[in-house]
């Protein structure tokens, strides 16, 4: 008998007679603004977070916020003048020096600051954890109230990888004090169009 | 002071030698626990989620055998290969294999607490592997040499300046630092090099969804993400209870893991991975050790509804003020207490009784495991099967034939009566272990027999 075998025998063994999933297993909430949810979230978690009309105002706030920064990457065409390298590469470890990457983000959740991200947005799957610091922008449409709304939408297998960002990364396991930018992103940056 | 090696009682004695110490430790795991009742407390549905992952798990603890096979099918189809393993020892095996077929012999992991119970970073350096852990206060722990005290904060049992000594040491950071974000920075270069050139990662699980073919793993560094994703191969590691039905199931988990474990609305990234990137090869090792046995035990079974956020240690009123390493095993605090005995009864049988069986490790629980009840039961089998601790066991068999004999009882009565009275010195003293943390009662001049006795008679 494989270990397989004999794993899966004592388990069938061992288990309790069978007991039915819950009827409730999803909730509904309900906040007045979506965004200011969502906004108030972020900032709680070490983000930053801004309303924006249009990408020419994205454009100008990144200008501002990272002047003659190099070793940019986007995925977005509206924002790729700002972009001096790509992150279309074959081998990830390419991205070691990456400093700023700009993603889009196709659901964001107003509850806990949660933005979906897959490999439809994602050229290399370590893109939004190696950048030094990171930018996704999402559109105030696509704000749902919370995980069990998140999860009706999306389908998490589309894809081989996709994960939700809230915030940049942080620690706090030197005597609980909050650091941010562990290993991953030093500060994440959120646009939201409308 | 090596605590691993005492039985909890003694190593808590240890522990409380430095008292303005246990007061912080006691403090600072308080203040997560506040941190978690804020959380919840903005969720007016918090009692019925925690209602609907208790209910979800105890379909899984039911449904485990066709769930895992579905699980596997599906995670084959994805092009994931699937690994068993009955024992830790199988478990490490298959792992040091894995990085032999890779032909490395240095490996970059993430937090898996299932690799501390198999003690697979002790298999693997005898085995000449390299193994670095990546989540900060794993490898904090991991150079000083120790195991986690705590299975989300490792180095809780730590001060600053412990871990600036440490990483002065292995890492050359100036003397003396103590500045979180000067030690941590030191710590993401040095860690960053790591993920850069290993070839093989090791991840836990979080989460395997059985509908899909899954698994997702929860860090707020982003270190299993930086080691799985520049990885060649990447390994998953999970006990066989991890198992969930579907995708939509996870909205409930991840809005209640995060809040229980660190009051944080979610963990920074809950990455959900599927298929391997081209190129790279995905394992999963699923692991029994003991928990199919669990599974059979009526009373103890619902301990693998755990998700591992902790909230049980950083509530509990022994946890707090014994430190994680008093429990010499790979899971501290209360849920640890009533997994460890089936793992070994013998060399466990202390850590029931580290309990004052208060509750409050049931009441915030986010999976609803009836965990102070089941230390109570723990205690039931352990003396049942004679793994009491010896003097407990020597004074209540004494008590016992007292307390069923009416004679004996009054005259027991009579000489405690007369001792406290007259020869006090003969309680009070360090040899009665009650009187150790108490003040001995005021004696009454009669019992309560005697006193109705005369009374009747007036």
């Amino acid at each position: 008998m494989t270990s397989r075998e004999k794993i899966l025998a004592n388990i069938k063994a061992n288990q309790p007679d069978l007991r039915p999933l819950p009827e409730q297993y999803t909730f509904v909430s309900t906040f007045p603004d979506l965004t200011k949810q969502f906004i108030d979230v972020l900032t709680f978690v070490g983000g930053r977070a801004l309303v924006v009309p249009d990408y020419a105002a994205i454009r100008a706030d990144l200008q501002a916020q990272y002047p003659n920064l190099k070793s940019v990457a986007t995925t977005i065409p509206e924002l790729a003048d700002l972009a001096d390298r790509t992150m279309t590469v074959s081998d990830p470890h390419e991205l070691a020096d990456l400093n700023l990457a700009i993603i889009e983000g196709p659901i964001a959740v107003a509850e806990n600051a949660a933005i979906w991200v897959d490999e439809q947005q994602l050229p290399q799957r370590v893109a939004p954890m190696i950048t030094q610091y990171l930018v996704i922008v999402i559109r105030q449409s696509t704000l749902v109230p919370n995980m069990h709304d998140a999860y009706k939408q999306l389908k998490v297998d589309t894809t081989g990888f996709g994960t939700f960002i809230c915030g940049p990364s942080k620690t706090a396991d030197i005597e609980q004090s909050l650091v941010i930018g562990a290993h991953g992103a030093r500060s994440l940056t959120v646009y939201l169009l409308p | 002071m090596n605590q691993l090696n005492l039985d909890h009682a003694s190593a808590a004695v240890e522990f409380n030698k430095d008292e303005p110490r246990v007061d912080w430790h006691d403090e600072t795991l308080w203040f997560v626990r506040t941190k978690r009742d804020r959380a919840a407390a903005q969720l007016p549905e918090w009692e019925q989620l925690r209602e609907a992952a208790s209910q979800i798990k105890n379909h899984v603890l039911s449904n485990m055998h066709d769930l895992l096979a579905q699980f596997e099918e599906n995670a084959k189809q994805n092009g994931i290969t699937v690994h068993w393993a009955e024992n830790a020892d199988e478990h490490n095996a298959i792992i040091h294999k894995l990085i032999q077929d890779a032909g490395v012999t240095r490996m970059v992991k993430s937090k898996s607490m299932l690799t501390e119970e198999c003690h697979l970073n002790d298999y693997l350096t005898r085995h000449g592997i390299e193994v670095i852990d990546s989540d900060l206060g794993e490898r904090i722990v991991q150079m000083r040499k120790e195991p986690p005290s705590h299975i989300v904060l490792p180095a809780i049992h730590l001060k600053k300046s412990d871990v600036g000594e440490t990483f002065h040491e292995h890492l050359g950071t100036e003397k003396g630092a103590t500045d979180p974000q000067y030690l941590t920075e030191a710590a993401r270069q040095h860690l960053r090099d790591t993920f850069l050139t290993r070839k093989v990662a090791l991840t836990g699980v979080n989460f395997a969804i059985a509908e899909t073919g899954g698994f997702v793993v929860c860090t707020n560094e982003g270190n299993a993400d930086m080691g799985a994703h520049l990885a060649d191969v990447h390994i998953a590691a999970m006990g066989f209870e991890k198992i969930i039905p579907r995708a939509e199931h996870l909205g409930v988990f991840l809005r209640l893991l995060a809040r229980s474990a660190t009051g944080q609305p979610i963990t920074t990234f809950s990455s959900h991975f599927h298929r391997p990137r081209p190129g790279q090869q995905m394992h999963i090792v699923i692991v029994d050790n003991g928990r199919s046995r669990q599974l059979g035990r009526p009373d103890f079974r619902n301990s693998l509804k755990c998700i591992r956020c902790a909230a049980c240690l950083n509530t509990c009123p022994v946890y707090r003020r014994s430190g994680g390493h008093s429990y010499h095993s790979a899971i501290a605090g209360p849920i640890g207490s009533i997994l460890a005995p089936n793992l070994d009864m013998k060399l466990n049988a202390d850590l029931p009784f580290a309990s004052t069986l208060c509750g409050s490790c049931s009441n915030v629980c986010p999976v609803k495991i009836d965990i102070h009840d089941q230390l109570y039961k723990w205690r039931q089998v352990l003396m049942k099967e004679g793994y009491g601790p010896g003097s407990k066991t020597a004074a209540m068999k004494a008590m016992a034939t007292v307390l069923e004999s009416p004679s004996l009882y009054r005259v027991a009565g009579k000489i405690g009566r007369g001792v406290l009275r007259f020869t006090p010195v003969l309680a009070e003293n360090r040899f009665n272990p009650w009187y150790n943390q108490r003040e001995m009662p005021e004696p009454p001049a009669e019992s309560f027999r005697d006193w109705y006795i005369n009374n009747k008679k007036v």
